[in-house]
């Protein structure tokens, strides 16, 4: 039996913490910042077209 | 008073929608996550044969639900992208597959710490393991399909058609415990009731309808941005409020 097998039957609830809902709650937190970053992207690079459209556009 | 429904399949309104409803989907798994967890590691009873393991449950069945259900919503929606030529359709199943492949991820992932300490493995080549596998690589195919292709409506026709094709692995994901011999269980839930304790059935519920808000509301966050895109050339999103509030750009 592994060092692991052992902890993991002494610290059950750690483990399962740790090993399953952690993750998947971290997994959840990269995914809103992901979202969050691509939205924030998005609207930048609408913004900067915007901007060079108008610039053209004034240029001629 | 009538709901005109369809006025809601343009994007144009869809992305206003989607903005109001997000902070209430949002809120609301929150609320449900603390919940479930509370029920499910306070409440729920220990199990006589697994003990505290079993407690996986609450976070393994939902991820596995969500999986195969975001699937069948993603083909569907790429069904009805690729039949009738709609644009929220097609940006809808994009949007769904990474949460998709993430559920598929945790389920694989979760089942793999459960099956440690109760069958001594992390892995086995089971049916009901090798299947939820495949789902996890057609969500990635898919993600893979679409970002290989410029032009995005050819995007959406041809990842449409891998989406349709692999939802014929969902069935077989369901009915894997029931059609071979595997070291997974089979359906614990089942039409006919249960032997699962009350607070064990509340907790997994619950912590399944929150699965479900997460996803709906993270689905809805990241479809906007794709109608952004997507839309980028038309007037009414460089008349939307938030073109505004962002900085202008360094020259």
């Amino acid at each position: 039996m592994s060092a692991l097998d052992i902890w993991m039957r002494e610290n059950t609830l750690a483990y399962i913490w740790l090993g399953s809902y952690a993750v998947a709650f971290i997994i959840f937190l990269i995914e809103i910042a992901m979202v969050k970053h691509k939205r924030k992207i998005t609207l930048q690079q609408l913004r900067m077209m915007r901007d060079a459209e108008n610039e053209a556009g004034e240029e001629n | 008073m009538a709901i005109n429904w369809f006025k809601y399949s343009a994007p144009t309104t869809f992305y206003g929608l989607a903005g109001k409803m997000i902070p209430w989907f949002a809120f609301s798994a929150i609320i449900l996550f603390g919940v479930g967890l509370y029920i499910g590691f306070a409440v729920a009873p220990v199990d006589a044969q697994q003990g505290e393991f079993y407690r996986i449950i609450f976070i393994h069945v939902p991820s596995s639900i969500l999986s195969m259900f975001l699937y069948l919503i993603m083909a569907g929606y790429a069904a009805l992208g690729l039949i009738f030529n709609t644009r929220l359709s097609a940006m809808m199943a994009t949007a769904i597959a990474p949460t998709g492949a993430l559920f598929a991820f945790i389920s694989l992932w979760t089942g793999a710490l459960w099956g440690k300490p109760m069958w001594g493995a992390w892995w086995v080549w089971d049916a009901r393991l090798t299947s939820e596998l495949i789902l996890l690589f057609l969500y990635l195919g898919f993600i893979a399909l679409h970002a290989s292709i410029d032009d995005p409506r050819r995007a959406d026709r041809a990842s449409a058609l891998l989406a349709i094709v692999g939802s014929v692995n969902v069935p077989i994901i369901y009915f894997s415990v029931k059609w071979w011999n595997t070291l997974h269980q089979g359906s614990t839930i089942k039409f006919t009731g249960t032997s699962m304790h009350i607070a064990m059935q509340q907790a997994m519920f619950i912590m399944l309808a929150a699965c479900w808000l997460y996803a709906i509301s993270v689905v809805l966050a990241r479809v906007r941005s794709i109608i952004l895109e997507r839309e980028r050339n038309t007037v009414w999103v460089t008349q939307l409020p938030e073109m505004n509030e962002l900085p202008k750009v360094q020259q």
